[in-house]
């Protein structure tokens, strides 16, 4: 059927109270036109006969009958909902980083992927971070920003780190310790140049600050007398 | 012995509760613990006298007076002036200024103090040379 406007639901017996109409049912028989129905039948109510039934489809007997009823599990519909970026998580803020190998590191945020990771460069050439995924949970956000305007992140994505799929080996006997000493993981040229272009006008945009890319190149540490709680990020 | 005397007109600081921080005005005394209270940007209320920390500022003022009358009196006796200029406000100053420091801002104090240890040394050293020559 064509979509056709819809009318504004009219209720053609409204209720006095819960429970009581306003009209009599007689008056609703009237209202809901089952004599003009009538008429038109000739005096009668128009009588549908039941369609001929289809024919069930022939059904096999199953070939297994499990030995005892085994509860099927309840179907899952939850559909994750994406990420909530903290407010005082922008791009352009200084983060420090909390965990794992870049412990310590102040590091610059980009964009948040798609998976909720956030997205943050070191930048590489200042303190040795390259572009990566960190979970917003272990990062602590500064109030320092830095303009982000002439970056361009559009092209990476979550793919961008994914792993790269391995050719299948054959299994020769001879082969094994040979094999084992050629896995050297190197960095592909283009996520090299990936990392210069991206760097590139960000590092220009830090020097335009003072004291900034010595204040990204070294790491945060709590000192004697310094309290978490009471520190201003 | 005592040189800061609860009087109407003094100005107290409040060091505890809700009002932390706040320079007010002792405006009326209630009984041996509590004075009424009141500043230009608060309902007056009534404090005990342990909340309060007089300071050396007093002001001219009858018991308990419209707010009119209490603001232009703080305005003749330029409370706020000797305040941010007395020592102990400006320690308070300071005080505030650091605790709402910048991990960055941090990091730049931290470069300061460095430099300005060096110079020191520097200095140090130069007369040092001068004492070891003579």
């Amino acid at each position: 059927m064509a979509p056709s406007q819809k009318t504004a639901k009219v209720c053609r017996n409204p209720d006095l109270i819960c429970g009581v109409g306003k009209f009599s049912r007689s008056k609703m028989y009237h209202k809901r036109g089952l004599w003009a129905i009538k008429a038109k039948n000739g005096g009668v109510f128009p009588r549908h006969d039941k369609k001929p039934a289809e024919p069930a489809a022939a059904e096999k007997p199953p070939k297994f009958y499990p030995a005892d009823d085994v509860k099927k599990p309840l179907l899952n519909k939850r559909k994750p909902k994406p990420t909530k970026l903290r407010a005082s998580i922008t791009p352009g803020t200084v983060l420090i980083i909390l965990a794992g190998r870049f412990k310590g590191k102040r590091v610059v945020f980009l964009k948040q992927l798609t998976s909720g990771l956030l997205l943050v460069t070191g930048p590489f050439k200042i303190n040795g971070v390259p572009l990566r995924r960190v979970n917003q949970a272990y990062v602590i956000s500064t109030s320092t920003k830095v303009d982000i305007s002439g970056v361009n992140v559009e092209k990476i994505d979550d793919r961008y780190f994914a792993k790269q799929a391995e050719k299948k080996k054959k299994k020769g006997e001879g082969e094994f310790f040979e094999a084992d000493k050629e896995e050297k993981n190197v960095l592909p040229q283009e996520k090299k140049d990936e990392q210069k272009t991206v760097d590139a006008a960000l590092i220009k945009s830090i020097e335009a600050v003072p004291d900034l890319k010595i204040y990204l190149a070294a790491r945060f540490s709590l000192k004697a007398g310094m309290k978490p709680h009471e520190l201003v990020f | 012995p005592f040189k800061r005397y609860v009087e109407i007109g003094r100005v107290a600081l409040v060091n505890y509760g809700k009002e932390y921080g706040r320079l007010v005005v002792i405006v009326d005394v209630i009984d041996q613990n509590r004075a009424l209270v009141d500043a230009p940007d608060m309902v007056r209320c009534q404090m005990n006298f342990k909340r309060l920390s007089l300071t050396d500022i007093t002001i001219d003022i009858k018991r308990v007076p419209k707010k009119k009358t209490l603001i232009a009196a703080m305005e003749a006796a330029d409370v706020k002036n000797k305040w941010e200029n007395s020592s102990w406000g400006r320690k308070l100053i300071v005080q505030k200024r650091r605790a709402s420091l910048n991990d960055f801002d941090r990091f730049k104090l931290m470069l300061a103090k460095i430099k300005r240890g060096g110079l020191i040394r520097q200095e140090l050293a130069k007369l040092k040379k001068q004492n070891a020559a003579c």
